[in-house]
């Protein structure tokens, strides 16, 4: 389990980050929505030590931690593909740079690559292929880093109702395959409800968490599920509390 | 590339028209001002003289080059990698190009001789600033970003240089080598005039003395030449290895 306990994070002398509690328990799926500017990038920068917290707690499976750099695997908002290096040499990067068995680690990028519908663009350069390919690409290289934590920022904020659709089952797939833990942030409410079992509201800037919800249902999910209507219509009711007190 | 290279061919060949007409009509001496076509006469039809001291002259270029990189690759990354030694050497690296090559050139030919080490230190003094500055910026400037995902992926510091400082920096790296090689020449002729018995220099001065005008400016252009072809080769080095910053024709964006 990621804790997360009172967690602060100012910049200049601004707050973004207000005390954030939060618990991702091990294997589970998270989905922290929240209006845009509210801190969430940089909660997952904090978490993982890109940039340092001002105070608060954090432990992973129990021990207390600087940050979970090398814990976690981050998809940050930007893809950040190398522009000289094809696709999938993109994907490859993490598995060169920890030095693992090469071949193998291009049999499962190929594969990877292949599972986002990026099949037939694996020899392409990144300014060749659309945005959201290019997005599509950095998750193949966040999953590549096999590590224990999961930490996406936005993954799917550049693609089509129907890519997007497609991706959330291949992303379903992933903690039983791989035993991950995953923290996702999104802005899209629809997205959340299919993917979550915790779903987490943050506050606008300084961010907290100011609701929290348990969804057991199985996945893959029907939106139309009057118990996921019910929880949607909570979710807006205060996102919009949110906004309207900001 | 036929657009520029065709609009360039047009203007040399005017240049030679407004400067052979005048020099036939006034009847001016060749030993003061040579018509064009007898200069390329000079310089195709004394091939046999002006050859091996081009050869010369480019061992010198080359070798200065590859002397120039063996202290501009590590110095620049160095420079890089420590703040501290950028700090102390910048200011020097600066002042020192405040002084005239033409003025070290007697002080090179004293400590290395009147044969070639002379020339290559000449030519690698003047390559090296441009080539350790242009590098140096190229690694500077790679953004935070990437650097912040090498980190992320536990990647320490030579992992990090091969795999996005270095590739980063390439095209500066492609941009400091061109400007290198077209000022190269410059170099090894002044080590030429101050002491040699060989090179396009050396003809020059020689030639200069007997009142051979016209093979001071056939020199000349197997010199521009020599330094044209360096600056294609360059070019040409660097389209292959940067591919990927030119856009293909017709892709997207
Ligand atoms: N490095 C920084 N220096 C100064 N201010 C920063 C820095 N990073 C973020 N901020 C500020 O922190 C606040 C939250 O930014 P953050 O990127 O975390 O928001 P976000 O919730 O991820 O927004 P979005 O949904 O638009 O991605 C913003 O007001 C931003 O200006
Ligand atoms: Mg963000």
């Amino acid at each position: 389990m990621i804790a997360l306990t009172n967690l602060a994070k100012s910049f200049q002398g601004l707050p973004v980050l207000a005390g954030v509690d939060l618990e991702v328990p091990k294997g589970s799926f998270t989905v922290l929505i929240g209006p845009s500017g509210c801190g969430k990038s940089t909660l997952l920068d904090v978490i993982t030590g890109v940039c340092p917290r001002d105070a608060g707690e954090l432990s992973w499976e129990g021990r207390p931690r600087q940050d979970l750099r090398d814990a976690a695997a981050y998809m940050q908002q930007n893809d950040l593909l190398l522009p000289w290096r094809s696709l999938l040499d993109n994907a490859l990067l993490p598995a060169e740079v920890a030095g693992r068995d090469l071949p193998a680690a291009r049999r499962k990028a190929g594969e990877l690559l292949v599972r986002m519908g990026l099949a037939g663009f694996e020899g392409h350069r990144p300014h060749m292929v659309s945005g959201g390919m290019r997005q599509r690409c950095a998750l193949v290289r966040t999953l590549m880093f096999e590590r224990p934590i999961i930490l996406l920022d936005e993954p799917f904020a550049s693609l089509d109702a129907i890519t997007r659709r497609r991706l959330h089952r291949l992303l379903l797939l992933l903690p039983t395959d791989f035993g991950r833990t995953i923290l996702m942030i999104t802005h899209d409410i629809e997205e959340a409800l299919m993917l979550a079992d915790q779903l987490l509201v943050a506050s606008p800037s300084p961010m907290r968490v100011r609701g929290r919800w348990r969804l057991a249902q199985p996945k893959p999910r029907r939106p139309e599920d009057p118990e996921l209507l019910r929880i949607r219509g909570e979710v807006l009711a205060l996102l919009e509390d949110a906004e309207g007190g900001a | 590339m036929r657009g520029p290279l065709a609009t360039l061919a047009g203007l040399v060949l005017l240049a030679a028209l407004a400067w052979e007409l005048p020099v036939r009509l006034l009847g001016t001496p060749a030993y003061i001002l040579p018509a064009p076509s007898r200069i390329l006469g000079v310089a195709l039809g004394r091939w046999d003289l002006l050859a091996p001291h081009a050869a010369v002259t480019l061992l010198e270029i080359v070798a200065g080059l590859a002397l120039a990189l063996g202290v501009a690759v590590p110095l620049a990354l160095l420079m890089f990698a420590r703040p501290a030694v950028e700090r102390l050497l910048s200011p020097v690296l600066v002042a020192s190009q405040a002084v005239p090559v033409f003025a070290v050139a007697p002080l090179l030919v004293v400590w290395f001789g009147y044969g070639l080490a002379s020339k290559v230190v000449m030519a690698a003094v003047i390559i090296f600033f441009p080539l350790t500055v242009s590098l140096l910026q190229g690694y500077k400037s790679c953004a935070p970003a990437y650097r912040v995902l090498f980190r992320l992926m536990g990647a320490g510091f030579w992992a990090t240089w091969r795999r996005l400082y270095w590739p980063w920096a390439l095209p500066y790296f492609f941009g400091g080598l061109k400007v290198g090689v077209s000022v190269a020449t410059i170099g090894a002729v002044i080590g030429e005039w101050v002491g040699a018995q060989q090179g396009l220099g050396f003809v020059m001065i020689q030639a200069n003395a007997r009142l051979r005008v016209d093979l001071v400016f056939a020199a000349i252009l197997w010199l521009s030449a020599m330094g044209l072809a360096l600056w294609g080769l360059v070019g040409w080095l660097e389209r292959r290895v940067c591919a990927w910053r030119m856009p293909e024709v017709g892709g997207a964006e």
